[in-house]
């Protein structure tokens, strides 16, 4: 089964979010940058379906040199190849462009399956995905937790509120991965060491066919009007006296006060 | 504008989020001089258009058909963009729940439009939206504006909006929708309900949550009597989640669920700012720790320096007493 893995290149969850004076920026230069932590179970997936079925797994990114230390993790964690997918004309697409540059990529590798994370945490789009599965009029499961195979389909277990879905899916078919399908490994020092050897391939916007006006910028559907930090929060009560004390002035406050009972 | 509308149904009842798009919907198509549909897919459902006329729907377009009944993104997609494609719509609204963002790059990858995810506030200026959204769970915000001229969609979040008392004429419109069982390459097979029967975080208006500080997996029993008792979901904190003590369908957080409930109770959670992140648009927030220093003091309404073990079931029983007396 060859699997193609869509991954990005994000500042961590830890990453302290700062807008730049003019509001129309973030300013994130202390962040550390990680690969999206639902792409790791992505990459897994899809290495544990090349240890158990054959064939190849490629990661897929689009971003900048930046991005290519993603690429190596995933390549260090067990993937074949990678692609980062880079050109000037790509930066400041929306879900939608990034999605075209993406599937474009995907027409020019064979595969059965394109995983890709549930969303990339920062901009939590949850869109691209979907997207590329579109483009490529290929079916789409999303927020998966399970995955299993019966001959050419593929079937899901999908989260929904308050439970699970099954779906089916008739492959070549795009999933994106929720936590709890898989615990991603640890790259072995092996593997970090076999990375370095493997080659990025780069394509950019001539490789892929691509028209310059539906990709970046000029491709988006919407303009940033503004950034903004969220308001501080009103100063809070600490509460004192004996426990139980606190807790019935607690309720008494939750119904009284903040009507929130 | 011409704002549509996607109603999602489960087993032929309208989500209540469905309800808060619609009064978003008529409010848009008001603001900008416009007028606003519904577009409602299922099996057995055409007596959910009136539902969708009192909340303020001119035009309902009903896709009623057997090819509807199991959820397919592949036919719902089609279904919703042959509504947009009829009815001219410069807009169309989705909830930002499981089915919804499921579904919504679905209709705008066909359409070639832009789709903003997860909107949480609206205005118009000038006769142009302005929608605001959350960006990195919530540490930041921001506000974007339709590109003129060109249709786009939106997913809002749920339980954000108020449903309005708009009432429309709701007109029925069956929906030529043209779809065949071929188009049908993903499908739903089952639905597994979760146990327990407590409510899902994503819906809750009230959530109690747990941390490091429940020790183990034996401890949460606590906090699900204390949600019962309140009518709400169990959370979590991604500690509590990865050292294997509850489902990560529990996790609130950067990599877990972004809530926004009217009231939160963190129990046992020192505050990670990835946490915080998924929970800090709160209206009330209740913290419960040991340690002073916690950072969830920072964000909290009502604190109690404490130990959750014997603050919680007292919590519990209170608000049973509350409940009982009415």
């Amino acid at each position: 089964m060859n699997v193609l893995v869509c991954v990005k290149h994000v500042p961590d969850t830890e990453t302290r979010v700062k807008v730049k004076p003019d509001g129309m920026g973030l300013d994130l230069a202390e962040a550390n940058w990680v690969i999206n932590p639902y792409d790791e179970f992505a990459v897994e997936e899809g290495i544990r379906l090349k240890e158990k079925l054959g064939g190849e797994v490629t990661a897929l990114t689009v971003g900048d040199e930046e991005a290519t230390k993603t690429l190596r993790q995933a390549l260090a964690m067990g993937a074949d190849k990678a692609v980062l997918l880079t050109d000037a004309a790509f930066q400041g697409g929306d879900a939608l462009g990034i999605a075209r540059v993406l599937a474009a990529a995907a027409r020019k590798i064979p595969f059965d399956l394109i995983l890709c994370g549930k969303h990339a945490v920062g901009e939590d789009n949850q869109q691209v995905g979907t997207l590329v599965a579109q483009l490529l009029d290929v079916p789409c499961v999303t927020v998966v937790t399970g995955l299993e195979f019966d001959g050419q389909a593929a079937i899901c277990k999908r989260e929904i509120e308050g439970g699970t879905e099954v779906v089916k899916a008739s492959l070549p078919a795009l999933i994106t991965c929720q936590k709890g399908l898989n615990e991603p490994r640890y790259p072995s020092l092996k593997g970090i060491m076999a990375a370095k050897k493997k080659e990025v391939l780069k394509w950019g916007l001539a490789d892929l066919g691509l028209e310059a006006s539906t990709v970046g910028a000029t491709g988006a559907g919407f303009q940033l009007r503004k950034l903004e930090l969220p308001p501080p929060r009103p100063e809070g009560k600490v509460l004192a006296g004996e426990i139980p004390d606190q807790v019935k002035e607690l309720v008494r406050l939750l119904r009284e006060e903040a009507k929130a009972l | 504008m011409k704002i549509l509308v996607f109603a999602e149904q489960r087993d032929g009842k309208l989500k209540k989020a469905s309800l808060e798009a619609m009064s978003v919907g008529r409010e848009l198509a008001d603001a900008t001089g416009g007028e606003a549909a519904a577009v409602v897919v299922g099996q057995g459902i055409s007596g959910l258009a009136a539902e969708l006329g009192k909340v303020g729907a001119d035009k309902v377009f009903v896709g009623d058909d057997a090819l509807f009944a199991a959820y397919s993104n592949d036919a719902f997609g089609l279904a919703v963009g042959k509504a947009a494609q009829a009815y001219g719509a410069d807009c169309i609204l989705f909830s930002a729940t499981a089915m919804g963002k499921d579904l919504a790059p679905k209709v705008t990858a066909r359409l070639g439009m832009g789709l903003l995810s997860d909107v949480t506030a609206y205005s118009v200026e000038g006769g142009s939206p302005l929608f605001r959204r959350p960006i990195y769970a919530g540490k930041a915000f921001a506000t974007l504006t339709p590109v003129p001229g060109k249709p786009f969609a939106v997913t809002l979040r749920p339980n954000v909006f108020p449903v309005a008392d708009k009432a429309k004429a709701g007109e029925v419109v069956p929906l030529d929708h043209g779809v065949t069982p071929g188009d049908i390459k993903s499908v739903v097979q089952q639905i597994l309900t979760a146990q327990g029967g407590l409510l899902d975080v994503a819906e809750a208006n009230i959530i109690v949550s747990g941390g490091r500080g429940m020790k183990g997996p034996e401890n949460f029993p606590i906090l699900e009597a204390l949600a019962k008792a309140l009518g709400g979901a169990v959370g979590a904190s991604r500690a509590a989640v990865d050292s294997g003590w509850i489902g990560h369908e529990h996790q609130v957080g950067q990599t877990g669920k972004v809530v926004s409930p009217g009231l939160y109770i963190a129990c046992g959670i020192s505050g990670a700012i990835q946490h915080l992140a998924g929970m800090s648009s709160s209206k009330v927030i209740v913290a419960v720790n040991k340690d002073p220093e916690a950072p969830i003091f920072k964000v909290a309404t009502y604190g109690i320096v404490g130990d959750l073990f014997e603050v919680v079931p007292l919590m519990t029983k209170a608000v049973e007493e509350l409940k009982a007396k009415g």
